[in-house]
């Protein structure tokens, strides 16, 4: 199982303008509800775990990224959401919470079952490892650009 | 005696799963015999009784009384050999 295999073309936004994360979490989160994947309170339930739990990571070149997820009660089947920002928005980094990491690429996890995706959530940590994939995710013009990127 | 790490995150099923794994295989390969526990930022203190480390990829937010490393770089790769090298060293210690 490898990240494609989770994402759904309907939860792919490409080089989106958003001034604020909450922009970013509601849009994917939205996408997720409308495909079905998620129940109807995942949106704010992942707002506020962002709020207390943030999930900015620093990657160390150019462009960093953000995995907003939350407790599996509020998935139906495990997806994943991704969007490319068109400028930078700031989300807070996972262990310093005090400190900002502005993002151009977010992977949004939607997890069904505790510790059940790993393979999964191994290849979502491999793309983040790999400068090249992230710098192919964020100048893709097309959903199939991205799915190009990730293979 | 295996030695226990507590690996946490904020909802103890993404990110922490991510880090307990190449925690596993680091010691492995490092001749460690190591038992992760996965839990949520909010339960440490309750799996902190006869552990040896805390592997945490969300914040502690108080001083559990052994030690605290940090494992983004197992979701990011930044510095990851460093933090490995940490966690053989602290286990080993």
């Amino acid at each position: 199982m490898e990240i494609k295999d989770f994402l759904d073309p309907g939860a792919i936004v490409l080089n989106m303008e958003a001034e604020t994360s909450e922009e970013v979490i509601r849009e994917l989160g939205g996408r997720l509800l409308d495909l079905g994947f998620v129940t109807d309170d995942f949106i704010d339930a992942t707002l506020e775990r962002e709020a207390n739990m943030p999930t900015g990571l620093p990657l160390g070149g150019s462009v960093n990224a953000a995995i907003p997820h939350v407790d599996i009660e509020y998935v139906k089947k495990s997806a994943l959401g991704l969007a490319t920002l068109k400028q930078e928005v700031v989300f807070y980094n996972m262990v310093e919470n005090e400190v900002a990491v502005p993002c151009r690429l977010v992977i949004m996890l939607a997890l069904d079952q505790p510790k059940s995706q790993v393979e999964m959530l191994q290849s979502v940590a491999a793309v983040l490892q790999q400068p090249v994939v992230i710098d192919a995710l964020i100048a893709a013009e097309s959903v199939k650009e991205i799915y190009a990127a990730l293979s | 005696m295996a030695k226990t790490v507590i690996v946490s995150c904020g909802t103890a099923i993404a990110t922490s799963t991510v880090a307990a794994k190449a925690i596993e295989e680091a010691c492995k390969a490092a001749g460690i015999d190591v038992v992760t526990k996965q839990c949520k930022a909010a339960e440490i203190k309750n799996f902190v009784d006869g552990a040896d480390l805390i592997v945490t990829t969300s914040q502690v937010r108080f001083d559990p009384g052994i030690p605290v490393i940090n494992g983004l770089a197992f979701l990011t790769g930044i510095g990851k050999d460093k933090v490995i090298e940490e966690i053989i060293a602290t286990l080993k210690g």
